[in-house]
């Protein structure tokens, strides 16, 4: 008999999310985080090259529209931002095309939250305390680790000025595939993936700050006033070897916002990928003037899968795909 | 030939690298928030039975390999090659050389059925089933009445392959052996 209509997650371990998604609602209740929920269409969509949106036609009073589905809440949560909703935070299904593993889901539960007026350390702070409330255990101490200096220990290799052709050497060599083609950052990315990021989170909570500028995404850039780099002004949360959060101190300049738009869209045409919308009302909340602060997008499922000792994020999800 | 994308690759899928036909044994798909994606694949060569661990960014695709296993029957050897017939009532035959038998060699036995490799209709391995009879050739004689005790003694058996077994058995006796282990099961 066919057994795949079953869950993907056990009942039992479906009521501990729910134990643990109360918790967390408890968490933000307290620090007077407003929940809310926006809408998982849009007529803008993400332009970062490395996520692949969906998307779907539907009909509005307008006609047949191309609408996108959501990669994150943030472009919705920034407008609420720029209307002067002070902190938010929501719970919201997120989609990203082609990404199924032991760790990814296509549709999956972004946790994210912002907090106007904050610094990156006071959402870090903010961001390891509640990791700390929905673990069972103490995860040990939190660490905070320059992107720089895991490069050096790690493979010996300065990534902010090593040539593209060291890197392209060493991505081939710690890949097993040929690299000698691919730009600076997908080099970084491979490093980073297959042999830094396995060591992180091991017996404590890993911050991974610093990290190169072009990286910055929707982050501001700032330099270094260590060694005077151009970094990005964001962080990573690693525990037991997985990226659990991704935070920001976010970009709020329309016209800088634009332009990295643009640019993801031009690097898109030059790869054959698709062009994505920009979300002209994103620029345009911008434009009128978002509060500075900072953002942070949590990964729900790998929180919880953690939290409830499984080995896929498959094992908290009801029905994980391809079972949906 | 067809070819198969990273996102397609999952266990006992059949493809093409530097050459050698691979069977993909685990597919892990590793890609930071917001980075290049990356597939981490092991794959079994077939022609080697070695493990390789190799990176593929995501969306790369390898060819097909036109690998296919099927039950044959052992007929003979004729010293150079050994020939197997296929089950389903073809009569068909296929002939395996002596690297695509390897280990299997000292377990064939006739009209026992193999699970034979077939990769662009050549025989690449020949795989014994677990468990197989066979006839003991040589031994020590038996000792009477040591069923329980320990001990044990070489024989060399119809196919050619020395096991251990117990000090009890005697030539001419017909034995279950594991082909997985080499080892002694029981007498048939």
């Amino acid at each position: 008999m066919a057994t795949d209509w079953h869950p993907t997650a056990e009942i039992a371990t479906l009521r501990e999310r729910a134990r643990l998604i109360a918790a967390l609602r408890a968490f933000f209740a307290e620090r007077d985080v407003l929940e809310v929920e926006t809408p998982v269409l849009s007529y803008g969509g993400s332009t970062d090259v490395h996520l692949a949106s969906l998307s779907t036609q539907a009909t509005t009073p307008a006609g047949r529209e191309t609408l996108w589905l959501q990669t994150s809440p943030e472009f919705h949560m920034k407008r609420l931002l720029a209307a002067g909703s002070g902190p938010i935070f929501q719970l919201a299904r997120s989609f990203r095309d082609g990404e199924v593993g032991r760790r990814h889901n296509i549709e999956f539960t972004m946790l994210e939250w912002y907090r106007p007026g904050f610094s990156l350390a006071e959402l870090i702070s903010e961001c390891d305390a509640l990791i700390r409330q929905l673990l069972p255990q103490d995860p040990g101490p939190l660490r905070q680790r320059r992107y720089r200096q895991l490069f050096r220990e790690a493979l010996g290799v300065d990534p902010f000025t090593a040539t593209l052709d060291e890197l392209q050497r060493l991505a081939s060599k710690h890949g097993g595939l040929d690299m000698a083609n691919s730009p600076h950052d997908d080099c970084l990315d491979l490093l980073m993936s297959l042999v830094i990021e396995p060591t992180l989170g091991r017996d404590g909570v890993d911050v991974v700050v610093d990290y190169p500028a072009s990286q910055a995404a929707l982050a501001r850039r700032h330099r270094d006033p260590q060694d005077g780099e151009w970094v990005a002004a964001r962080f990573e949360i690693y525990l037991a070897g997985l990226e659990l959060a991704n935070g920001y101190d976010e970009l709020i300049d329309a016209n800088e916002q634009r332009s990295r738009f643009s640019a993801d869209n031009a690097q898109r045409r030059a790869l054959g990928r698709p062009e994505v919308d920009i979300d002209e009302r994103l620029l345009a909340a911008l434009a009128a003037g978002m509060p500075p602060g900072c953002g942070v997008a949590l990964g729900l499922d790998r929180l919880l899968q953690l939290a409830l000792g499984k080995e896929r994020v498959a094992e908290v999800m009801a029905f994980a795909t391809p079972r949906c | 030939m067809a070819n198969y994308s990273t996102n397609e690759f999952k266990g006992g899928l059949k493809v093409m690298l530097d050459g050698d036909p691979c069977s993909i044994v685990e597919n892990e798909f590793v890609k930071p928030g917001k980075g290049q994606a990356f597939n981490r694949v092991k794959l079994r060569n077939l022609m080697t039975g070695r493990v390789w661990e190799r990176t593929f960014k995501s969306g790369e695709s390898l060819e097909s390999a036109d690998v296919l296993e099927l039950e044959m029957e052992y007929l003979y050897s004729d010293g150079e090659m050994w020939y197997f017939m296929m089950t389903d009532g073809s009569f068909e035959q296929y002939a395996a050389e002596k690297r695509a038998l390897g280990d299997t060699e000292k377990w064939l036995k006739e009209q026992v059925a193999y699970t034979i490799t077939l990769w662009d209709d050549k025989v690449i391995n020949v795989n014994p089933p677990n468990f197989i009879e066979l006839e003991v050739v040589e031994t020590d004689p038996g000792l009477k009445g040591d069923t329980a005790q320990g001990g044990s003694k070489p024989a060399t058996l119809s196919s050619g392959a020395v096991v251990r077994v117990p000090l009890f058995i005697n030539q001419g006796e017909v034995l279950k052996i594991d082909t997985r282990s080499g080892e002694y099961v029981s007498r048939a």
